[in-house]
């Protein structure tokens, strides 16, 4: 059994289909990228593994924990997290309260909490602005800040939804780095991205979806010189 | 946990050794109910001013306290000082189940809940007439003519209640209080229930508002559905006290308390009487133009704004100074 798993995943918003029988697993201490055009059902996937959504038919599987129909809290705490493609700081907290309030995940104490939420700080290098309102801080850092507080839960699963759109190349290239040693620190991430040359440099492994519906799955090079994905995102001659 | 700061023990020296140096029993009693508001508009500002969940319908905790003290004296024949002691609990349990079934909306579709159900715990008070007597109220009979020990007991139950919000803002369910403000929905990605958390929330702030409601039964001796469970006299009291006061501050609604009750006050004696009979039925009008000038000026209330306050003065200062040194 994988380490996290989808079977016949369908997602219908009345007539749309948006998420459309889909299945594919994920192993632990991988990278896995979910790529596909604007539309194609990425966000719409990660709402359903979180719960944000309920699933049409099909099943989540996450070790040996069945998602479906559980609430987005309790996926939380069986240690699955996420960021939000359009970031979501919680505006009228310190940038360090922010993460204190992820970090009381796992534990009830305030002293533990701070703590982790430092590391967490620390580890995200967004130590120096722990002081800071989350409402002022610059793109960047607010998507840092996403991931600080995702990763401040203590997941085992991480799930990212377009943490590099809006980015300086700079701050890219720092994102992907970030990346891999969140990776190294042995969670298992699964990635929403559509700069390329990130998800081709960072991924073990690629799906490739439109219209919800897988169109091609396997490496990095593979993907990319299918016929299929370069039609769907450039279209046909 | 940090040392009591000076100015805390300052104010708490001060509202101990009041009614010692005031004999008035009239400033006494402006005094009590103050501290009885400072509890309630801190009750109110832990649900609505830090759990974001804003409240219309504080007056069924209030009333709720307030007839269990009563009602134990007219039904059971039992003092109505357990009322202290059941009023809390009895209004918490209104509040978990009246929790339960409107936590299920948000934002002002919640605050709308709240008023209606406000409106019904009134109009079931006054129609229930074998049960409450209807608009023919509740007369207890005090058991003190000093306003000493109530005094004492309105102070006791004022910091006890700001000092349990405080307690709780330094806790996990204070953290997850303002992170449900903030935005619910990544709170609940952050492993937050929001729906555990909001009743919690409630609970506590129900439980505090119902002790204050048991509170006035003793102390003013008669209530009536239209006094207790009031939507503008109770309700919206509680929210002008906090906003005049400080949405989401900790000190905010004491200081509003003292603002709002001192100010009903010279309203309701036309300034003591110096003024006509007819500015006694101003006050709702003035209470009004307060709300729009401390929402346009002091967004973050008087103890949220106060930096800003004392900042422009300061600056006024500077101006003023530096331009007739020119």
């Amino acid at each position: 059994m994988n380490f996290f798993e989808t079977q016949h995943l369908t997602k219908r918003f009345g007539g749309l289909i948006a998420v459309n029988d889909l299945s594919f697993g994920v192993e632990e201490g991988e990278i896995f990228g979910l790529i596909g055009p604007n539309g194609s059902g990425k966000t719409t996937v990660f709402n359903l593994i979180t719960g944000s959504y309920p699933i049409t038919s099909g099943t989540i599987q996450f070790k040996n924990h069945r998602l479906n129909g559980l609430a987005t809290w309790k996926i939380c705490k069986l240690g699955v997290g996420r960021t939000f493609q359009v970031v979501k700081p919680l505006r009228r907290m310190t940038v360090l309260d922010n993460v204190i309030a992820s970090a009381f995940n796992h534990t009830g104490s305030l002293h533990e909490a701070r703590d982790k939420a430092l590391q967490a700080l620390e580890f995200c290098d967004l130590i120096e602005k722990k002081d800071y309102p989350a409402k002022g801080l610059t793109i960047g850092d607010r998507k840092r800040l996403e991931i600080t507080r995702a990763l401040a839960t203590e997941p085992a699963l991480l799930l990212l939804d377009e943490t590099m759109a809006g980015l300086t190349p700079q701050e890219q290239t720092e994102g992907v780095e970030l990346i891999r040693k969140i990776r190294d620190a042995g969670i298992t991430i699964i990635i929403v991205e559509h700069i390329m040359h990130v998800i081709m440099s960072i991924c073990d492994r690629i799906l490739c979806i439109n219209y919800g519906q897988e169109i091609a799955s396997g490496l990095p090079a593979e993907v990319a010189n299918n016929q299929d994905v370069i039609e769907a995102y450039l279209g046909k001659d | 946990m940090k040392r009591i700061s000076w100015p805390t023990i300052v104010v708490i020296a001060l509202l101990v050794l009041f009614p010692l140096v005031v004999q008035s029993d009239y400033y006494r009693h402006i005094f009590i109910l103050s501290l009885m508001w400072v509890v309630i508009g801190s009750a109110w500002n832990l649900l609505a001013g830090y759990t974001g969940q804003v409240s219309f319908g504080h007056a069924i905790f209030f009333g709720t306290g307030a007839y269990t003290a009563g009602l134990g004296v007219t039904k059971l024949g039992i003092s109505a000082w357990w009322g202290m002691l059941l009023g809390g609990p009895v209004a918490l349990l209104v509040g978990l189940i009246i929790g339960w079934i409107c936590f299920r909306l948000r934002g002002p579709y919640f605050a709308l809940a709240t008023i209606a159900i406000g409106e019904i715990f009134r109009l079931v008070a006054i129609d229930w007439r074998s049960m409450t007597d209807g608009m023919d109220g509740i007369l207890i009979i005090q058991s003190f003519r000093s306003k000493l020990p109530y005094y004492y007991l309105a102070l006791a139950l004022a910091i006890a209640c700001v000092f349990a919000v405080y307690l709780v803002l330094r806790s996990k369910w204070g953290y997850y209080f303002v992170a449900i403000r903030e935005d619910q929905d990544v709170a609940e990605t952050i492993g937050i229930s929001s729906f555990r958390y909001k009743s919690l929330s409630l609970m506590i702030s129900s439980y505090f508002t119902g002790m204050a409601g048991a509170f006035y039964m003793n102390y003013m001796a008669f209530i009536d559905p239209h006094v207790v469970f009031s939507l503008h006299d109770i309700s919206i009291m509680a929210i002008l006290v906090a906003i005049i006061g400080g949405v989401g501050t900790l000190w905010g609604p004491a200081v509003g308390a003292f603002i709002m009750v001192w100010l009903q006050e010279i309203f309701r004696s036309a300034f003591f009487g110096l003024l006509p009979q007819w500015v006694s039925e101003a006050h709702v009008l003035v209470f009004g133009l307060l709300v729009i000038f401390v929402i346009r000026y002091l967004a973050n209330g008087i103890v949220g704004d106060w930096s800003k306050i004392t900042g422009d003065w300061f600056k006024k200062k500077q101006l003023s100074y530096s331009s007739s040194g020119n």
